[in-house]
C-alpha cells in the first residue's frame, strides 16, 4: 500500500526497511529450525572451527554451528521482542488513553504508578522482575513489557490530551457522540501514527535489552540459543576464536540499527512536523 | 500552583510507592528467607533454631509490621545488614557508590564533549556530506548495546595491541589518580559511546529546530553576525532539551550500568545489586534498589529545576 | 534623484532547482526616500518572499535570487546591488539601513533573553555602544514606541508581554538605529483590530518623525489605504497592478485588483448591511438566551482556597429568530467564543438559561443547534472519510446510516458546491474553503434550526471568504436557519448580520439592528472599535495613539457586577449606560 511506498522512498526507510525484512525472514527461519545445521547439535570433532564452507560462521566450544545458533538466537529475540512490545502497547494504550480522557483521579493514579515504575533504571527493574519470577524466556518478556508500559502510557497520553482539545473532538461533543465513538474513531485513529513510531523504537530497545539480559544469564537459558548468551560465551575465547564474538555482535548491531532507522523514517512520514529533524 | 511546588510534592509520594514496590517485590522472590540466606546449611537447623532465627530477623511478624519497621529504619539510616557481606547495607552501598558516581560523571563528560559539538556542527551543515557522516555514526552508536561496545573494545585492544585492560583490585581516585583513571577510562568510553550518540542526535535536532525559529530570523534581520546567531541566540535555546536528556541519562547511569561493570569487573552498584539478587540477600537488594531509585528521582528533580531556570516561559508563566 | 530602493525584474526560486520553482517571477518597483509602498496579495502571491529578498533573508529559508537586481542607495550615497552583495556587507546593512518587523510578535523574540538585551543588541552591533549607554539607548527606544514604564520593562522576558506590546518592542528593535527603510511583513495580521489601529498609528508617527521609507506587506487592501503612497498588487508571483494609492484604488485596471476591491468584504460603516429580514410580531425565537454567566475559578496556591474567578461571560442575553443572523462581535478576551461554546454545551455555564424552539436546554447538547468552527484544518478528523464525517451527527443522535442518509449527504454536498465523489475522500484532499463547506454540510445533516458559526471564515483567504459568506446567506434564506455569527472582523460581519451584539470584557455593551449599530455607534467601546476598522475610504488616516489595555476579568469570589442600565436609541438599538 502507499505506506510501504513511502517507507521505501525515504533514505533511512529504505535501509531500515530492508534490514527489518531480512531480520524477520532470518528470525522465522530460525524459529522453525530451517537452519544450515541443527543449532543444538554438537559436532564434537569440529570444535572451534573458523568459518568455512561447511560452517559458514564457524563452530563454538561445543562444536555447534555458529550460523545456526545465530539464526535461532535471532528468532528468539524476535519472539521475545514482539511479545513484549505487543503487551506493552496494549497495556500502555489503554492506560494512557483512559488517563487522558477521564482525567482527574484516574489520571493522577495511573501517572503516579507509572512514575514509580519509571523511578527505576530500566535494567534494574527488569532484573528485579526476573529475580522474582526466575530467569527464562517468558520472564524476559514479562520484564520488558512491564518496563516499557510506562513509556507507552506517556507516549499515548500526551498526544491524546492534545487531540482531545482539537476542534473535531469539540464538534463530536456538540453532536452528542458517545464516549466510545470519540475514543475509538477520533482519538485512537489519530494515535496510530505516534504509536507506530514508538512500537518500532520499542522493538529496537527490546532487542537491546533481551541481549543484555541473556548476556547476564538471566534471559533465555542454555542450551537454547540467544545472541546475548553467545556473546557471553565468546568472552574468554575472544583471542582464539574471534568469530564467536564478531558475528553475534554484528548481528545485534545491524538488527537494532534496522529498527531504529525504520522508526526514524516512520516518524518523518507520519508526523510532518518533525520532518528532517530526526537522526 | 507553581510547577516546581507540584513536583516537590509528588517526590515523597513516588518514593513511598517505590519503597512499597521494592519491599513487596523482594518478598515475592520464591524460596523462604532462611533457606535463601543459609543455603544448604538450612537443612541442618532444628525447628526451634529456625524459629529463633526467624524471630531474630523479624520474619515471623505480619508483613505490614515488617514493612513499617523497615521504613522507620530507613529514615534512621538503617538499611539492614547484608548477609553475604556481614556488614550494614548502607556502608556497603556507600563503599561502592563513589565508583559508580565517578563512572557516570566521566561518561557524561565524554558524551557532552563529543556529542554537543558534533550535533551543533552537523546542524549548521545540514544536508551536506559532513552532516550525513555525523548522523550515520550517531545512529550506529545508538544502536549498539553498551556491553557489545565493551566487548568489541576489549577485543580490539587484545587483537590489535595485545593489551588487556587493567583488571584486578579497583583503586579509588584519591589513592592513586593515575591508576584509577587507567582503570576507568575504558568503561567511561564504553558507556559514553551510546550516550554521546544520543546527545549528538538531540543537539542536532534541537539546533535545527531553533535555527528555523522566528526569533533567529529576527536576529538575522538585525544584522547579527552568524557567529552570534548561533552562540547567543540559538544555542541557549537548543541546550534546554540537551540538558534535560543528559541529566536523565546521568541519573540512569547511577545505578543502571550493570552490564559494563560486569564486563570490566568493576565493583560498582549495578554489580552489587545483581550479586545480591542472585544470592538472595534480601536486605542488600532492598537497600540498593531503594538507594538507586532515590538517586534517580533526585537527579530527575534537579534536571527539572535546571530546566525551569533555563526556560523563562516556565519560570514566569505565560501571558501578560 | 535616485530612488532609495530600485528593484528590477526580481526573480526568486526555492529548493534544489530554484529556476524550476520560481515564487517571484519578475517584480520591479522604485521606492523614494520617505515613501510608503504597500504590497498587497493573498497567500501564495509571493509578497512575503519579495519582502524577504530585499534584505536577502530568503537565503536562510532555502530561497535563492535567480535574476534581477535590487539597488539600495546607502546613507553615504553609494549604490549597492543587494543581489550581488556578500554576507559581511549584508550584515552591516541589516538593522542599520534596513529594518524589518514580522507577523507573529509572540514568537519573533528570543524567549530566553530579556527584551532589553535584544534591543541593546542592535545598538551594540551598529553603533558600538556598550554597557550603560546601550541600556539607556534601549530605554529611549521603548519610550519612542510609547511603552509605559520603559525602564522596568527592559528586564521583562517576551512571554510576559501581550501581542500588541511585543509588536511595539519589535518596532523599537527594528528602528533602533534609524534605518532608512523599514520592511513590515503583515505586522498587524495577528493582532486585534483596536491594537492594530494603535500599531498603524505608531508606524505613521514614526514615519513622520524619522522620514523613513516603508514597505508594508498585507492581504488587507483596506488597511493600506490609510498609510500607503504606492500600491503593488501581487498574484501568483507577479505584480499585476502598481501605481499610486489613488490610481489603484479608484481606477483599478487589472481584473484581480477589481476583484479584491469589489468582491471582497469591505467595511462600509453600515451601508452594506443586510436589509432582507424583519422581525415578525409574535414569533417564537429559534434561540433564547437569558442571563448567561460563565466563570472559571482561578486556583490559588495549594495552601489557600480559590482566589476568585475569571468572569468570562457576564449576564449575556439575547434572542434569535428563525432566518435571522445575530453577530456577536468583540476582540480577544471579550467572551464571544466562550458564549458560543456555552450555548453549544462545550463549556458549563455558571448560570443561565437557554431555550430553543424545541424546549429548554441547560447544558446538554441539542440537535437543533449545530456549529461551524474557525479552523478548517482542525475541524475534520484527518483519519476519517468524508462520508463517515457527515454520518457522525446522525449516528450520535441515535440514527442509523441508511440509503436515505447517503442521499441526504449527496444532496447537501451538491448544495454547498462540492462534487458527489467527495464522500470517498479524506479531508487533506480539500482546500481550506472547501473544508469549511464540508463543515457547513455536516452542520446541516440534522436539519438544525440554529447554526453557531465561531469565526467560521476568519481563517480563509479574502476571496474565498466572500464565496463562503454568499453560500451561508443562500442557505439561510433557503432553510430559514438562524445564525449566531461570532467574529472580530467587522467587514465580514457587515455582510452577514441582521443584528449585532458588541461584547466587551464579557458583557454586551451594545445590541441592535446592524445598520444602526454600524453607522451610529453609541457606546464608547463600539465607537473605538468601529473607528479602528480599516477602510478604503480612509485615506491617509491619522490614527490616534491610545494605549488602553483590556481590563482584567479576574474578580474576587462572590463578586456580582451591578445591574445593567440601558439606553435606547431607536426601535432596535440599545447601549449600556456608562459610568
Amino acid at each position: 500500500m502507499c505506506m510501504l511506498r513511502a517507507i521505501f522512498s525515504h533514505p533511512s526507510g529504505r535501509i531500515g526497511g530492508t534490514i527489518v525484512l531480512i531480520y524477520v525472514v532470518v528470525a522465522l527461519l530460525g524459529l522453525f529450525d530451517l537452519t544450515p545445521h541443527y543449532p543444538l547439535q554438537q559436532y564434537r570433532i569440529d570444535r572451534l572451527h573458523a568459518p568455512s564452507v561447511v560452517y559458514w560462521m564457524g563452530t563454538d566450544l561445543f562444536g555447534r554451528d555458529v550460523a545456526s545458533r545465530l539464526m535461532k538466537g535471532v528468532g528468539q529475540s524476535f519472539l521475545v521482542g514482539v511479545s513484549a512490545v505487543a503487551l506493552a502497547t496494549i497495556a500502555g494504550t489503554i492506560l494512557g488513553l483512559t488517563a487522558a480522557w477521564f482525567g482527574k483521579l484516574w489520571d493522577g493514579l495511573v501517572m503516579r504508578i507509572m512514575d514509580v515504575l519509571l523511578a527505576f533504571p530500566a535494567i534494574l527493574l527488569a532484573l528485579l522482575i526476573i529475580a522474582i519470577a526466575g530467569p527464562g524466556t517468558w520472564t524476559s518478556v514479562a520484564a520488558i513489557a512491564i518496563v516499557y508500559t510506562p513509556i507507552f502510557t506517556r507516549v499515548v497520553r500526551g498526544p491524546a490530551l492534545s487531540i482531545k482539545s482539537r476542534e473535531f473532538v469539540d464538534a463530536a461533543r456538540t453532536f452528542g457522540s458517545s464516549k466510545s465513538y470519540i475514543l475509538t474513531r477520533h482519538l485512537l485513529l489519530n494515535l496510530v501514527a505516534p504509536l507506530t513510531v514508538q512500537v518500532t523504537l520499542a522493538l529496537a530497545w527490546s532487542l537491546l535489552t533481551e541481549a543484555g539480559l541473556s548476556f547476564l544469564g538471566l534471559g533465555t537459558q542454555p542450551p537454547a540459543s540467544s545472541l546475548g548468551l553467545m556473546l557471553a560465551d565468546s568472552r574468554n575465547l575472544m583471542e582464539t576464536a574471534p568469530w564467536l564474538l564478531i558475528f553475534p555482535a554484528v548481528a545485534i548491531m545491524i538488527s537494532i540499527l534496522g529498527f531504529n532507522l525504520l522508526g526514524d523514517a516512520l516518524r518523518d512520514i507520519l508526523d510532518p512536523k518533525t520532518r528532517s529533524r530526526t537522526a | 500552583m507553581s510547577y516546581l511546588a507540584r513536583r516537590l510534592l509528588t517526590f515523597p509520594l513516588v518514593m513511598l510507592g517505590v519503597s512499597i514496590l521494592v519491599f513487596f517485590a523482594i518478598r515475592m522472590i520464591p524460596g523462604d528467607a532462611i533457606t535463601a540466606m543459609l543455603g544448604t546449611e538450612a537443612g541442618l537447623l532444628t525447628p526451634a533454631q529456625r524459629e529463633s532465627l526467624a524471630a531474630y530477623f523479624g520474619i515471623d511478624q505480619p508483613i505490614l509490621v515488617q514493612y513499617w519497621k523497615w521504613l522507620i529504619g530507613v529514615f534512621q539510616g538503617n538499611l539492614g545488614i547484608s548477609v553475604i557481606h556481614g556488614k550494614p547495607v548502607l556502608s556497603i552501598i556507600l563503599e561502592r557508590f563513589p565508583l559508580t558516581l565517578q563512572l557516570a560523571l566521566m561518561s557524561m563528560v565524554v558524551a557532552l564533549a563529543v556529542g554537543l559539538p558534533a550535533g551543533v556542527f552537523a546542524a549548521t551543515r545540514n544536508e551536506k556530506p559532513s552532516d550525513l557522516i555525523v548522523r550515520i555514526v550517531a545512529m550506529i552508536g545508538q544502536s549498539t548495546p553498551n556491553f557489545v561496545v565493551g566487548l568489541l573494545i576489549i577485543y580490539a585492544l587484545s587483537a590489535g595491541f595485545g593489551v588487556l585492560p587493567t583488571m584486578g583490585e579497583f583503586t579509588p581516585f584519591l589513592t592513586d589518580p593515575l591508576r584509577n583513571l587507567g582503570q576507568m577510562i575504558l568503561p567511561a568510553i564504553t558507556l559514553g559511546f551510546a550516550f554521546a550518540a544520543s546527545v549528538t542526535r538531540i543537539s542536532r535536532s534541537a539546533m535545527l529546530d531553533v535555527l528555523s525559529d522566528d526569533y533567529v530570523r529576527t536576529a538575522r534581520s538585525k544584522g547579527v553576525p552568524k557567529r552570534n546567531v548561533i552562540w547567543r541566540h540559538a544555542l541557549p535555546n537548543a541546550l534546554i532539551p540537551v540538558v534535560t536528556l543528559s541529566g536523565v541519562e546521568f541519573g540512569y547511569l547511577l545505578g543502571g550500568a550493570v552490564l559494563v561493570e560486569q564486563i570490566y569487573a568493576l565493583p560498582g552498584l549495578g554489580r552489587l545489586v545483581l550479586e545480591a539478587i542472585l544470592q538472595r540477600d534480601y536486605a542488600l537488594v532492598q537497600g540498593c534498589v531503594l538507594f538507586i531509585a532515590f538517586n534517580f528521582l533526585v537527579v530527575n528533580l534537579l534536571v527539572d529545576l535546571l530546566y525551569v531556570t533555563l526556560d523563562p516561559r516556565i519560570r514566569l508563566g505565560e501571558g501578560g | 534623484m535616485t530612488p532609495l530602493l530600485s528593484v528590477k525584474d526580481l526573480r526568486v526560486g526555492f529548493g534544489r532547482d530554484p529556476a524550476k520553482n520560481e515564487i517571484v517571477k519578475g517584480v520591479s518597483f522604485d521606492l523614494a526616500a520617505g515613501e510608503t509602498m504597500a504590497i498587497v496579495g493573498e497567500s501564495g502571491s509571493g509578497k512575503s518572499v519579495t519582502a524577504l529578498s530585499i534584505n536577502r533573508l530568503v537565503d536562510f529559508g532555502g530561497g535563492k535570487i535567480i535574476g534581477g537586481s535590487i539597488k539600495l542607495t546607502r546613507a553615504d550615497g553609494n549604490v549597492l546591488d543587494i543581489t550581488q552583495a556578500k554576507e559581511p556587507v549584508l550584515e552591516k546593512i541589516r538593522g542599520s539601513e534596513i529594518g524589518m518587523i514580522f507577523q507573529e510578535p509572540m514568537t519573533s523574540l528570543n524567549p530566553v533573553l530579556s527584551i532589553g538585551t535584544q534591543i541593546e543588541e542592535s545598538f551594540r552591533l551598529h553603533r558600538g555602544l556598550t554597557g550603560k549607554q546601550a541600556t539607556a539607548a534601549a530605554k529611549d527606544a521603548l519610550d519612542r514606541v510609547r511603552i509605559p514604564d520603559a525602564a522596568r520593562r527592559l528586564k521583562y522576558a517576551p512571554n510576559q508581554l501581550s501581542g500588541g506590546m511585543l509588536q511595539r518592542v519589535m518596532i523599537a528593535t527594528a528602528l533602533a538605529c534609524n534605518p532608512r527603510l523599514l520592511i513590515a511583513d503583515e505586522p498587524t495580521t495577528a493582532l486585534d483590530v483596536t491594537v492594530q489601529a494603535q500599531i498603524m498609528a505608531l508606524l505613521g508617527e514614526l514615519k513622520r518623525e524619522t522620514g523613513m521609507a516603508m514597505i508594508f506587506i498585507t492581504h488587507d487592501i483596506g488597511l493600506v489605504a490609510g498609510i500607503a503612497d504606492q500600491i503593488m498588487v501581487m498574484q501568483a508571483g507577479q505584480a499585476v497592478e502598481q501605481g499610486t494609492l489613488g490610481e489603484v484604488l479608484d481606477q483599478p485596471q487589472h481584473p484581480y485588483t477589481q476583484h479584491l476591491l469589489s468582491a471582497v468584504p469591505h467595511f462600509e460603516s453600515g451601508r452594506a448591511a443586510r436589509t432582507d429580514f424583519s422581525r415578525k410580531a409574535k414569533e417564537t425565537p429559534a434561540l433564547d438566551v437569558d442571563g448567561l454567566v460563565v466563570r472559571f475559578k482561578v486556583k490559588g496556591s495549594m495552601f489557600s482556597r480559590a482566589q476568585g474567578s475569571v468572569h468570562a461571560v457576564e449576564n449575556v442575553g439575547f434572542d434569535l429568530m428563525p432566518g435571522e443572523t445575530l453577530a456577536i462581535v468583540g476582540e480577544s478576551g471579550s467572551g464571544k467564543s466562550t458564549t458560543a461554546r456555552a450555548i453549544l454545551g462545550l463549556v458549563k455555564p455558571t448560570r443561565g438559561r437557554f431555550a430553543t424552539h424545541m424546549g429548554s436546554i441547560t447544558d446538554a447538547t441539542d440537535p437543533a443547534t449545530q456549529m461551524v468552527f474557525q479552523n478548517p484544518y482542525a475541524s475534520l478528523n484527518p483519519r476519517l472519510r468524508i462520508d463517515s464525517i457527515l454520518a457522525e451527527p446522525v449516528i450520535a443522535a441515535g440514527g442509523r446510516v441508511t440509503n436515505e442518509t447517503r442521499d441526504k449527504m449527496k444532496a447537501l454536498l451538491k448544495r454547498v458546491g462540492l462534487p458527489e465523489d467527495s464522500l470517498e475522500r479524506y479531508p487533506h484532499q480539500f482546500s481550506g474553503g472547501q473544508r469549511q463547506r464540508l463543515c457547513i454540510a455536516r452542520a446541516l445533516m440534522l436539519n438544525p434550526s440554529v447554526v453557531v458559526l465561531d469565526e467560521a471564515v476568519s481563517a480563509l483567504d479574502v476571496s474565498v471568504q466572500a464565496k463562503v459568506l454568499e453560500l451561508l446567506v443562500d442557505l439561510q434564506k433557503e432553510y430559514g436557519l438562524a445564525y449566531l455569527f461570532v467574529s472580530h472582523d467587522m467587514a465580514v460581519v457587515e455582510r452577514i448580520a441582521h443584528r449585532i451584539a458588541v461584547l466587551y470584557a464579557g458583557q454586551i455593551v451594545e445590541i441592535g439592528d446592524a445598520a444602526s449599530v454600524l453607522s451610529n455607534p453609541q457606546h464608547s467601546y463600539t465607537k473605538r472599535l468601529i473607528s479602528a476598522v480599516p477602510s478604503i475610504d480612509r485615506r491617509n488616516q491619522h490614527f490616534e495613539i491610545d494605549t488602553r489595555q483590556v481590563p482584567s476579568l479576574v474578580r474576587p469570589p462572590g463578586f456580582e457586577p451591578p445591574e445593567a442600565q440601558w439606553r435606547e436609541f431607536g426601535p432596535d438599538h440599545r447601549a449600556r449606560a456608562e459610568a
